[in-house]
């Protein structure tokens, strides 16, 4: 897994005359015949990865020029080009209507927790399947992998039951328990750690007198931290985004998703408000993505060789 | 955290130490018991966690949906399959399943199409590769509630983005919350939008992991881009291309958030005449609007055997053919290097190889 995850920025000398193949180590330059596989394209693929591109952000723009416009922008046939200049109004609307300080909070806090106990666990056991030997290994492997593709989320009227019965419903807590652990991210871990590390380094670690927990502190954490890099990212996105079992159980207490619903839920709906809502609430992940966009993009390319 | 789970298992055997077997010493009996213990111990948190909020519910739900159960006055007696019958014959159950089903074929196949036509273009040496790669990933980091309501708006009936300019050019505005069809495909849409740049990356991973020899042995061949991309690309990322659609599957399944707020102004979700009820939504709607848990839980249950269906049948299907496919493209590409081989061989080092086996044929 870690040959396949690609280190896209690799600076490599550019020369016009030297074809550079994608995708494989340019130690040394090697010399190859103008077959034309490898050229640079022409003009037509830079208007589809433009076309892509527009397609790709468009929707979120109109967003932001709706969501700081009147409403009356909306009934236009042709929206104008430019931002107007009302979207902190919006904003501020946005604010009056569900309470967003809060549910941004609740969110952060959520999905601190899960990807925090997510990565830990998911780590421990596949550090565990993957590098150390103990009776039914396979056999518990073979369970984790079978019940990757088990639709929890099917769960939720007994999970409900029991949230009410403990009177959690309302608390952050309830949001949280049900996603602590993942059994895709057990399996992650076990493929990244099975190829990574070297059996001599634990037992070397292990010759020297550390404990067993000392030995997955010291060789197995480190090895790790590229792959929890990735699961932590994916975690915290899948959190973030969930909306079906928040609405359930914090209606009253929203997370981010559960609040920015709830701003069309009135008989009338101003959709320049919730536009502007709907913006603001897109800030965080844009954020996360502007400084963690190329990770994501490795991990869902080496996820896929693999997984 | 960690730290904190090792203290038992190491006092557990210095309490034993001194009644059994005096010979061996105490630091190695525990240095056993830690190498045989501690796997257990790593990956206890993840089974016990699991097991409780993960497998327990699933399994409840079963029994659940063998009684008469009430969301408020809880369990009113054991009725068997009684709840999975009425499901059966209810016509609202198999209008979910339907309108899962379109919704779940209008956004897959399209989605496919295109991803496999981004991940082609992105293939190519490009300058920039990864601001191109990262830029098709954008519509991923919009979570589908906010894509919802960008969506929804658009698709307004009244004074939607979409019909605006659908009768700017003189065509008839679309109902696209009230009439069947459309509303599947506007639902569709926005599944589309959001996981199109998402499968078209794994799909280039898959793409950039066929060896480039075999591409240039193509070419040498006179095979064009095209030619290349039908007869090569295309079946070398067949079995991740049934990864992408069995993901899809499985979510597509239990499709909620666009459904749910699509149009917040009717009273029963999915649509004043259930146009676009999908079976997550029909299942919510029974048991916190109508309250019976016990018929819930049976549509939950339903659905979930379908999607183990789904997925054991994608996952058998997929087997096949990628076991059949990488036999026949081994045969293929060996074939191909082959070739590929003597006509280097023949055009450079012909010379060089006929000297070895002279010298091979001379010392036998």
């Amino acid at each position: 897994m870690t040959a396949t995850v690609e280190r896209p920025a690799a600076p490599q000398p550019k020369k016009p005359n030297q074809a550079i193949v994608p995708g494989t180590r340019t130690t040394r330059p090697k010399r190859r015949k103008p077959l034309g596989i490898d050229k640079r394209p022409g003009f037509l693929t830079y208007a589809l990865l433009i076309v892509f591109f527009i397609g790709g952000t468009y929707p979120l723009y109109w967003s932001f020029i709706a969501g700081s416009s009147p409403s009356s922008v909306l009934t236009q046939t042709w929206p104008p080009l430019l931002p107007g200049g009302l979207f902190w109004q919006n904003v501020g609307q946005v604010m009056d209507t569900v309470p967003f300080w809060m549910s941004l909070l609740n969110s952060v806090i959520v999905s601190t927790v899960i990807t925090i106990s997510v990565v830990l666990f998911s780590t421990l056991a596949g550090y565990s399947f993957a590098k150390l030997k103990f009776r039914g290994r396979e056999g518990l492997l073979i369970f984790v992998i079978a019940t990757l593709a088990v639709p929890t989320q099917l769960g939720i009227i007994p999970l409900f039951m029991v949230m009410k019965q403990f009177g959690w419903t309302g608390t952050l807590g309830a949001v949280i328990v049900p996603t602590l652990v993942t059994a895709f991210g057990v399996f992650f871990m076990r493929q990244y750690l099975v190829d990574v590390i070297p059996e001599e380094l634990i037992e070397a670690a292990r010759v020297d007198g550390a404990s067993m927990i000392s030995t997955f502190w010291h060789v197995g954490i480190p090895a790790a931290r590229p792959a929890m890099a990735i699961l932590g990212l994916f975690t915290f996105m899948t959190a973030w985004t969930d909306y079906l079992w928040p609405l359930l159980v914090v209606p009253q207490n929203p997370t981010l998703q559960v609040a920015l619903s709830q701003l069309q839920s009135a008989k009338y709906v101003d959709y320049s408000i919730v536009l502007a809502g709907a913006v603001l609430a897109t800030v965080p992940l844009l954020i996360l993505f502007i400084l963690a966009g190329r990770q994501l993009v490795s991990g869902i390319m080496a996820g896929a060789v693999k997984g | 955290m960690t730290a904190t789970l090792t203290p038992p298992q190491e006092q557990k055997p210095a309490a034993a130490a001194p009644a059994t077997k005096p010979k061996v010493p105490f630091k190695h009996r525990l240095n056993r018991f830690d190498v045989k213990a501690s796997p257990y111990f790593y990956i206890a948190p993840f089974f016990i966690l699991f097991g409780l909020v993960g497998l327990f519910p699933l399994g409840y739900t079963f029994v659940v949906s063998l009684n008469k159960w009430n969301l408020l006055t809880g369990p009113g007696g054991f009725v068997g399959l009684a709840n999975y019958g009425a499901e059966l014959t209810d016509p609202f159950f198999w209008n979910s399943l339907f309108n899962t089903v379109s919704i779940f074929l209008l956004s897959a196949i399209p989605q496919l199409v295109i991803a496999v036509l981004i991940a082609a273009v992105l293939d190519q040496n490009i300058r920039n590769k990864t601001f191109w790669r990262m830029s098709v990933l954008i519509p991923y980091v919009v979570t589908p509630v906010a894509v919802t309501l960008i969506f929804s708006s658009a698709f307004d009936e009244k004074y939607g983005a979409i019909n605006n300019l659908l009768q700017f050019f003189h065509l008839n505005p679309v109902m696209w919350k009230t009439e069947t069809f459309p509303s599947h495909v506007a639902i569709a849409t926005m599944v589309n939008w959001r996981w199109t740049g998402y499968n078209a990356l794994i799909l280039l991973a898959a793409m950039q992991a066929v060896p480039r020899d075999i591409y240039e042995s193509a070419a040498l061949d006179g095979a064009g881009a095209i030619r290349r991309f039908f007869s090569m690309t295309l079946p070398s990322i067949r079995p991740t291309m049934i990864f992408v659609i069995v993901t899809a599957t499985v979510g597509g399944l239990q499709i909620f958030t666009e459904p749910k707020l699509f149009n917040p102004t009717t009273a029963t979700p999915g649509g004043p005449q259930r146009q676009y009820q999908t079976t997550v939504l029909y299942l919510w709607d029974l048991a916190f609007n109508r309250q019976n848990f016990g018929k819930a839980s049976a549509v939950a249950w339903m659905l979930f055997l379908i999607i183990v269906l789904f997925g054991v049948l994608n996952f058998v299907i997929g087997r096949r053919i990628a076991s059949t496919e990488a036999r026949s493209s081994k045969r293929k590409t060996a074939k191909v290097l082959a070739a590929y081989n003597t006509q280097k061989i023949d055009n450079e080092a012909a010379g060089a190889l006929a000297l070895t086996a002279a010298a091979e044929e001379k010392r036998s």
